[in-house]
């Protein structure tokens, strides 16, 4: 993992004094609320129904047992002994107090993690797959780059006011795990023909009120230029994206009135300028920063197989979670670990600090301190021994946290939504917790096979829902909750954006109608191969209408 | 009907203005209005509070009265005024169990 150096420590500790200087100065009236908002903004402070909320940075969703347990400590001292992971590998806890926000900084400082830029028109928390450095089909490892970004982006004086917020995801496998082409920027790590690193990089993409699938502005950038080459991105953003209208500021935005010629031209040249200045990378600090991302020392293990099929065939769960929770590992006597935030009936996202400590302590003894958090409101272990799976197994189960359901329709997707934040129109949490009821029933779940669940309370698009291979959009019609559906979405390597179903469905039909969809696929797939996302590719909207709205569809 | 809600600045809490000035945790203490005057009365008194620092993100609320208890008229409102459904022991709600008004 990345360590802080004395200049990170220095940084992050003068950081949260300003903080507090602020927050005093705001208690004491000093300063408006006018004044005071981009501040707080700026830390990671918001303001919900409830309470303030702090959004605490994950950079590229890598945590170590020390941060978790940090964490935990803070989910018992300052809140309500919970926090809630988020689609952006954050952490949200939603019931701080104003006054101790300042001490809550401090305590993370001390761990190496801070709040800084996850809020506000900058350079938000870099993304990267939640299987980096340890997937069997990874390039390389993104984190160095994401981290180089991070370090690039923080404060960074010329990219602190932008036009509106501005993401970049980093992935490093032919297979996305990151969604990059629905950010801002995506980058995709790969390999010339003459085996040199670089990326593939993507402009443009966002969900929100104006959904944009990414365009591919270059199909190899050489590593070293990825500052000199973002830096030109952001400049043509920052010169010519709109701040007139904050809801046509983003850069999708630009890329699509601009046009992707004539704007890669404007990037293309800004980038001649740039790329033999100091932002190119030398190679010993691309290399450099690659060690702290080492894999751990991985000591052979060959006994897992053995153990782990007597362990199967005597317990049903263990080897259910084992089909479902495992990715493989560059290494065959590992295998990476997804922990299901997504208990039947529960909260997506949500862990008790109990959960938070029981999890530090598993990965301190099976998995080298190493925790992930994923887009999709998971956590992973990345390194863990095929024969320590029972282990880890067992105590997730004494935990509750074994749901062997990764990747499967209960593993929802969904955002706070209107249970907490001030900008949503309509629940999500609840959608969610009915939708993983109804589907609880792990046989079932396992014939329906992969299924991607996304849910937003509100257009900004939290929980992805645009692409959602089933999406659910909640909005408010006439005071009350109305449920629109997108069908055929994905954010992986073939990111394509939900076709809207038709009308909307009311909070007492909403899942119903998922199961409508559902039932429909089973009806109509090929064979048990064709997943949910093939088959619609394959038979379109027009028989899920059908199921959906019947004679209705035909009127149509 | 309309009465004023706000969140406390030291910690955010939400409130709502009732009688006498005083914010309270409380929907059901909140000051109800039924005319301008009155709207005007309270609107003022939110910017003297936001002024002092005691609160911020003032606004006026559509409720009714439902069964002698007040009931805001928007779903967001109401949650507010209970805490999140999904948490009943979270929240307004936790402290008063019949505050649950979604």
């Amino acid at each position: 993992m990345y360590r802080y150096d004395e200049f990170d420590h220095a940084f992050v500790n003068a950081r949260v004094a300003e903080f507090r200087d602020q927050v005093e100065r705001r208690l004491a009236g000093e300063i408006t609320e006018d004044q005071f908002k981009p501040l707080r903004l700026m830390n990671g402070v918001y303001l919900q129904l409830h309470a303030y909320m702090l959004r605490i940075a994950i950079p590229y969703g890598t945590l170590s047992s020390r941060q978790m347990r940090m964490l935990a400590h803070i989910a018992r001292t300052y809140d309500k002994g919970y926090g809630h992971f988020t689609t952006r590998q954050n952490l949200q806890f939603h019931w701080p107090a104003l006054k101790d926000i300042p001490d809550i900084l401090e305590k993370l400082a001390s761990v190496e993690m801070h709040a800084i830029q996850t809020s506000g028109n900058c350079i938000r928390n870099v993304t990267a797959d939640h299987f980096a450095g340890a997937a069997a089909d990874e390039v390389a490892d993104p984190r160095p780059y994401a981290e180089i970004l991070r370090q690039w982006s923080s404060l960074h004086p010329e990219f602190s006011y932008l036009p509106r917020k501005f993401k970049i995801a980093v992935t490093g496998a032919e297979r996305d795990r990151a969604a990059v082409q629905v950010h801002d920027i995506g980058l995709h790590l790969k390999k010339n023909a003459a085996g040199e690193l670089g990326f593939a990089v993507y402009v443009g993409g966002g969900l929100g009120r104006t959904p944009m699938v990414a365009k591919k502005i270059r199909d190899f950038l050489p590593e070293e230029h990825l500052l000199s080459y973002c830096t030109a991105i952001l400049r043509v953003y920052n010169l010519h994206g709109r701040r007139d209208n904050k809801y046509k500021a983003r850069i999708k935005i630009l890329v699509h009135e601009t046009g992707t010629a004539e704007l890669t031209a404007q990037v293309e040249k800004e980038f001649e300028a740039l790329k033999e200045s100091e932002l190119k990378l030398p190679e010993a600090d691309i290399r450099a920063i690659g060690t702290y991302f080492a894999p751990p020392a991985l000591p052979p293990r060959p006994e897992g197989d053995r153990a782990l099929a007597a362990s199967a065939n005597a317990d049903r769960g263990f080897a259910t979670w084992l089909r479902r929770n495992l990715h493989t590992h560059k290494n065959p006597d590992y295998v990476s670990v997804t922990i299901s935030l997504k208990g039947i009936g529960e909260v997506p996202g949500d862990m008790s600090a109990d959960q938070m400590d029981a999890v530090a302590d598993l990965a301190n003894a099976y998995a080298f301190d190493e925790i992930r958090v994923s887009h999709e409101q998971n956590l992973v272990l990345p390194h863990v021994a095929r024969a320590d799976l029972k282990a880890v197994y067992d105590r997730l189960v004494e935990i509750g946290l074994a749901t062997a359901n990764a990747g499967l329709v209960t593993d929802i997707i969904a955002c706070p939504g209107l249970d907490y934040c001030a900008l949503a129109n309509a629940r999500s949490i609840p959608v969610a917790q009915q939708i993983s009821n109804r589907f609880a029933d792990q046989a079932r779940q396992e014939e329906i096979g992969d299924l991607k669940i996304k849910i937003s309370g509100c257009i900004n698009a939290c929980g992805h829902h645009h692409v959602g291979h089933i999406g659910i959009l909640g909005v408010e019609k006439k005071g009350a909750e109305l449920y629109q559906v997108t069908l055929g979405g994905s954010g992986d390597e073939n990111t394509a954006l939900g076709d809207i179903i038709g009308r909307g469905f009311g909070p007492d039909e909403i899942v119903d109608a998922v199961e409508t969809i559902v039932d429909t696929y089973l009806g109509l797939r090929l064979d048990n191969n064709e997943n949910f996302l093939a088959a619609y590719r394959r038979l379109g909207p027009a028989p899920f209408k059908e199921a959906l709205y019947g004679s209705e569809a035909k009127a149509a | 009907m309309k009465l004023l809600a706000a969140n406390r600045l030291i910690d955010g809490v939400a409130v709502w203005l009732g009688q006498g000035g005083r914010w309270v945790e409380d929907i059901a203490e909140a000051e109800i209005v039924r005319d301008k005057e009155g709207e005007a009365r309270l609107e003022q008194a939110g910017r003297e509070a936001v002024a002092k620092n005691q609160v911020l993100d003032v606004e006026l609320i559509d409720v009714e009265i439902v069964d002698g208890a007040v009931r805001p008229l928007r779903l967001r409102e109401r949650i507010r005024a209970a805490g999140p459904s999904i948490h009943p022991e979270l929240g307004k709600q936790a402290k008063k169990p019949a505050a649950s008004l979604v």
